[in-house]
């Protein structure tokens, strides 16, 4: 780990407390770094700093070399850790957390794909009510690597031809409704 | 008959069509009455409660309050839905703070939501409520001599929510023996498949499920059943692209659980959408039809 970390200004909140503010981010202060998280995780070799070292860096300040890191973004949401860790910390939720905060505050990593991929899954929740997963996918394409998409089309074409592809989306008839809650829901606080 | 709301899920409507087709003409042969929830929306997936948590929550929230108001048990047969719904429902219990929020954000739409809704996963409807053994009574094919590998994955055991072991579940190995069928014992049966990131990191994804594959075939499996549509997608849409890029030459079925079922209950193949399986499962199942 190098020494590049910038902590928040001491007027400010700690990112430990950043993070324990977050639904499921309250149990982060009783780890014990035993490691059982990184031991459980099925993609922990591809993380910048694995799981037991990220819940050591909120705990230590690092804030910003760990929210622009790929980390959180490789977590699968298996909840391995969350039912092996012997503190009851949800690990999960943790990462989830984290990711909230990266996004905010504009450090998400663009050595992953995967935060485009989450906003762009939402824009498509949020405008029509319902995922609509090929517009999802062709948005994601477009932003990251067009040529991904090459890769990519004989799996698509193959759902299309087995009739799990519709071309057009599915809307919701309270579509009105729903935007109005989620407006209101921002006003009431965004990101959290 | 017994009653439930019903939450197909978006990815039911598409690239999982055939679980969305298979669920109800099983349900109805098994006595249970699926009603979908009227005007249903995205549940607020993982991806979503990624970026913002109150309105990742607002979006389970708006279900919540339509199923509440007509009062029966919310059934889905997703699995990340599941625990999605799951999730909300349990952090509105536990954060008045954000209870009120989402309540303020709701008020604008008419609606309200006070908790009075449990949300069930149908794999666990079906092993609870049905159970394995009426299943059995109701079986008019036997399934005998098809080896099938029950592939858990992870959120319908995970986080613990308690109707099986999150590393070690036996539900749908009772369900798949209660049709007949010889069950698969592998070792990855509750393993991750890489979920989503098949979209983001695909070459991750792919080394997991060619994981799964390999430990399937190798225990013996004609053919794998799973509950949830992120797992049938990466393990029957992405068989070919594992193929390629491992130099293997899996040509493993991945049938949904209500697939399985249908066919032992002899239910018509067109019926359970079982001709919009990638890997074809016509072959394993013929002596079957």
């Amino acid at each position: 780990m190098t020494n590049t970390m910038v902590k928040a200004p001491a007027a400010e909140v700690s990112f430990i407390d950043e993070v324990c503010s977050i639904p499921g981010g309250e149990a982060i202060r009783s780890c014990i770094q035993c490691g059982m998280c990184t031991g459980s995780c099925p993609t922990a070799s591809r993380w910048d700093y694995t799981p037991r070292q990220v819940i050591a860096m909120v705990r230590g300040g690092l804030r910003e070399e760990l929210l622009s890191s790929n980390s959180m973004w490789f977590c699968a949401s298996c909840y391995t850790c969350t039912v092996r860790c012997p503190r009851d910390i949800k690990p999960t939720d943790i990462m989830h957390a984290l990711e909230i905060i990266a996004i905010r505050d504009g450090l998400s990593t663009k050595r992953s794909r995967t935060p485009v991929m989450y906003k762009c899954f939402v824009d498509s929740a949020k405008g029509n009510g319902r995922v609509y997963e090929l517009g999802m996918m062709l948005k994601l394409f477009l932003q990251t690597n067009p040529f991904a998409a090459l890769k990519m089309a004989p799996v698509g074409l193959s759902l299309l031809l087995h009739k799990r592809m519709p071309l057009r989306p599915s809307r919701i008839k309270g579509i009105g409704e729903l935007k109005a809650i989620l407006d209101k829901a921002k006003a009431l606080g965004g990101a959290q | 008959m017994k009653y439930y709301s019903y939450f197909p899920g978006c990815s039911a409507e598409a690239t999982a069509s055939p679980l969305g087709l298979s669920v109800p003409p099983v349900a109805k042969e098994l006595d249970m009455d699926l009603i979908e929830l009227e005007d249903w929306n995205c549940c607020g997936s993982s991806p979503y409660g990624s970026v913002d948590k109150l309105e990742a929550t607002c979006m389970a929230a708006r279900n919540l309050a339509l199923a509440e108001k007509r009062g029966f048990d919310l059934v889905t047969p997703c699995s990340s839905c599941y625990i999605t719904l799951n999730g909300a429902d349990i952090r509105l219990k536990e954060y008045p703070v954000l209870r009120d929020q989402v309540n303020q954000a709701l008020a604008t739409g008419n609606l309200d939501y006070h908790g009075g809704v449990r949300v069930r996963h149908l794999a666990e409807v079906l092993y609870s409520d049905v159970t394995p053994d009426v299943i059995g009574t109701k079986v008019t094919k036997s399934l005998k001599g098809l080896k099938v590998a029950p592939y858990y994955g992870c959120q319908l055991v995970r986080p613990a929510v308690g109707f099986d072991d999150p590393e070690s579940p036996r539900s749908l190995d009772e369900l798949v023996a209660s049709l007949g069928a010889d069950v698969v014992s592998w070792q990855l049966k509750a393993h991750c498949c890489g979920g989503s990131l098949v979209m983001s990191e695909q070459d991750l994804a792919l080394e997991l499920i060619n994981k799964l594959l390999h430990n399937a075939q190798e225990n013996g499996a004609q053919c794998l059943i799973t509950p949830c549509p992120l797992c049938q997608i990466n393990l029957d849409a992405y068989q070919s692209q594992v193929n390629s890029k491992f130099k293997t030459n899996y040509n493993l079925p991945v049938l949904f659980l209500t697939q399985l079922i249908g066919v032992a209950l002899d239910i018509k193949p067109n019926a359970l959408g079982l001709q919009r399986n990638i890997v074809s499962p016509m072959k394993v199942l013929a002596p079957y039809l």
